[in-house]
């Protein structure tokens, strides 16, 4: 038996495949060179490229009369952004998304707080189900869920209603900024929405970096003579935060580019993702379109720079 | 120290916290039976099926969802081909540039798709190509190269190196090392990827609108019923069926991983 594989694989070898193994064994560095052409080529390429184009497009301008593209190097399109008007755009996304940042730390912290330290055998599997499911469910029914909560004669209203609670939220809509004619059209239902959906995002790591804590520290927290309270507050906490600041990129990215969220539960400000979409598409201004969408790369790139100085990338 | 049991006001706050993520998916069932058809009432004045038989006989919705299917396919295999090979490359080696690869890879997922979609669309216009199928594809594609590869590149960093040099020793050449050692090694690690890739990119909306022109896959379907309702009872049934529909894919790859130290889908 042994031996009538060997001759199988010894007459295998003398193929054009086998001298093809035999050159690519020989030569690693030839194998890793076909291994990565494919996928560096296809992103370097397409992806690459693409930001390229994008680079290029806000170093145009738009002839305001024509409405064509003038093809000629101008930092005028980046003006643009500092007036008053798409300066505000760009504050409002990044206050928005830093108060989505901290409102997801504070909720996701308990969540994986429990699943790292406490859930066991089967509760860990529905605590891990628990996260996953709403991460992956469907964006646009996470966003269609919350339209159906928060409009005037849903859910919401109902609820307050039955605990003669409304007095409450007409109070709370009738305040300037953040009130507004109903929950959906508001600043504050765009803000709960942005929560809900990016949230999950925060809980994975945190949980891992809680995982990461070794027992033996906690003990000896508690032997020095801490209480629970301040086990947490010097050990664990510290020693989370990577993680924290780990899961802080996805919801700070992601609503930083969101446009989908303000348009569909929001006031009629603009945040930087609608203005790149409606700069492209009705006003067909890709120039400026093109500089807003610089904007989240900037603003991210000094991001990652910061969380990689607070070693947020080893507890990715 | 910390106690070994939870102190009350944790198991308070994880569990309202998991409800606040679970109960607006579950809210999205009971409004899939409701016989109201112009607002979002609640409490539902009444119970019917009749929208899902409406739903079935609309033609736009299933020319929708075969779009999406066709273009989370092809997509899928582009995905497993590249991030595979990519994988390979990044965990079996340590070459110059090995750090730009792999950020390269997250790249289209790290920054905000807003970008990823305004990049794609600049290059398209500047390239002067028109919208079609493989403009949607191309973008999909792109940004789920990352999944397989996580995927892929834990489970390779778990599969020993001397295996790959036994079965070389033993004889067999590099293709059948491949077919006989490493991929029944990384298959079910490829499945997961593959699955997850599919359930992004059939999810997939933001990149979506800037590379599809006059097309619609299926979110594109349900944002354009979001922002102008035509028939909110179809939306609503829509709805569930793509929320049950985005649960196999999480579920499957759950099944697959258990008993493994990675976290299948970690990094959507």
């Amino acid at each position: 038996m042994a031996q009538t594989d060997a001759s199988l694989v010894q007459s295998r070898n003398e193929g054009l495949g086998a001298r093809l193994s035999d050159t690519l064994w020989r030569r690693p560095s030839l194998l890793l060179f076909l291994l990565l052409l494919p996928p560096v080529l296809w992103l370097g390429i397409i992806y690459l490229g693409s930001l390229f184009a994008l680079l290029l497009q806000s170093f145009f301008s738009i002839d305001h009369f024509t409405g064509m593209i003038n093809y000629e190097f101008t930092l005028r399109t980046y003006a643009e952004l500092f007036t008053p008007a798409n300066f505000d755009i760009i504050l409002r996304t990044v206050l928005m998304a830093a108060c989505t940042t901290v409102a997801s730390a504070i909720i996701a912290f308990p969540i994986a707080f429990y699943a790292a330290r406490y859930a066991k055998g089967r509760w860990r599997a529905v605590f891990y189900l628990g996260i996953m499911m709403p991460l992956w469910s469907s964006y646009l029914v996470k966003i269609y869920a919350w339209k159906l909560i928060l409009a005037k004669e849903g859910i919401l209203t109902w609820a307050l209603e039955g605990l003669h609670l409304n007095w409450l939220l007409d109070a709370y809509l009738s305040l300037p900024v953040v009130g507004g004619n109903s929950l959906s059209v508001s600043v504050t239902g765009t803000f709960i929405v942005f929560v809900y959906v990016w949230m999950p995002f925060m809980i994975l790591p945190i949980q891992a970096a809680l995982e990461r804590v070794p027992t033996s520290m906690l003990e000896a927290s508690g032997d020095l003579g801490a209480r629970p309270g301040q086990t947490f507050r010097h050990v664990l906490f510290p020693l989370a935060l990577p993680g924290v600041v780990a899961g802080s990129i996805f919801t700070f990215s992601l609503t930083l580019g969101d446009y989908i969220i303000p348009q569909i539960i929001g006031t009629s400000r603009l945040f930087i993702g609608q203005a790149v979409y409606q700069h492209q598409g009705i006003a067909g201004n890709i120039p400026l379109a093109a500089a807003f969408a610089v904007v989240p790369i900037v603003i991210m790139g000094f991001y990652l720079w910061g969380a990689k100085r607070m070693g947020a990338f080893d507890a990715l | 120290m910390l106690s070994d049991r939870a102190p009350l006001s944790l198991k308070i706050a994880a569990a309202a916290g998991l409800l606040f993520l679970h109960l607006p998916i579950l809210l999205i069932f009971a409004y899939a039976f409701t016989t109201e058809e112009k607002s979002f009432a609640w409490p539902p004045p009444g119970l019917t099926l009749k929208w899902f038989a409406v739903t079935w006989n609309r033609p736009d919705v299933w020319e929708a969802l075969s779009l999406s299917v066709k273009v989370a396919s092809i997509s899928t295999v582009i995905a497993m081909f590249l991030g595979t090979l990519c994988a390979a490359a990044v965990s079996r080696t340590r070459f110059f540039g090995r750090e730009t690869v792999s950020l390269l890879v997250i790249l289209p997922i790290a920054l905000p798709g807003v970008v990823t979609g305004i990049a794609l669309r600049s290059a398209f216009s500047i390239a002067d190509i028109p919208f079609s199928t493989w403009t949607i594809i191309l973008g999909h594609a792109t940004f789920c190269v990352v999944i397989v590869y996580n995927n892929a590149v834990a489970r390779f960093r778990r599969t020993s190196g001397s295996l790959i040099e036994a079965s070389m020793d033993l004889g067999a050449n590099m293709f059948q090392t491949l077919r006989h050692v490493i991929l029944p090694n990384i298959a079910t690690a490829l499945v997961v990827g593959g699955m997850l890739a599919f359930a992004l990119s059939f999810d997939e909306v933001i990149v979506t609108t800037f590379t599809a022109g006059q097309q619609q896959t299926l979110p594109i379907w349900m944002l354009e019923e979001l922002v102008r309702p035509r028939e909110r009872p179809v939306t609503n049934v829509v709805a569930m069926v793509v929320v049950l529909v985005t649960m196999l894919p999480i579920l499957g790859a759950y099944y697959l991983t258990r008993g493994t130290d990675q976290v299948a889908g970690q990094g959507k």
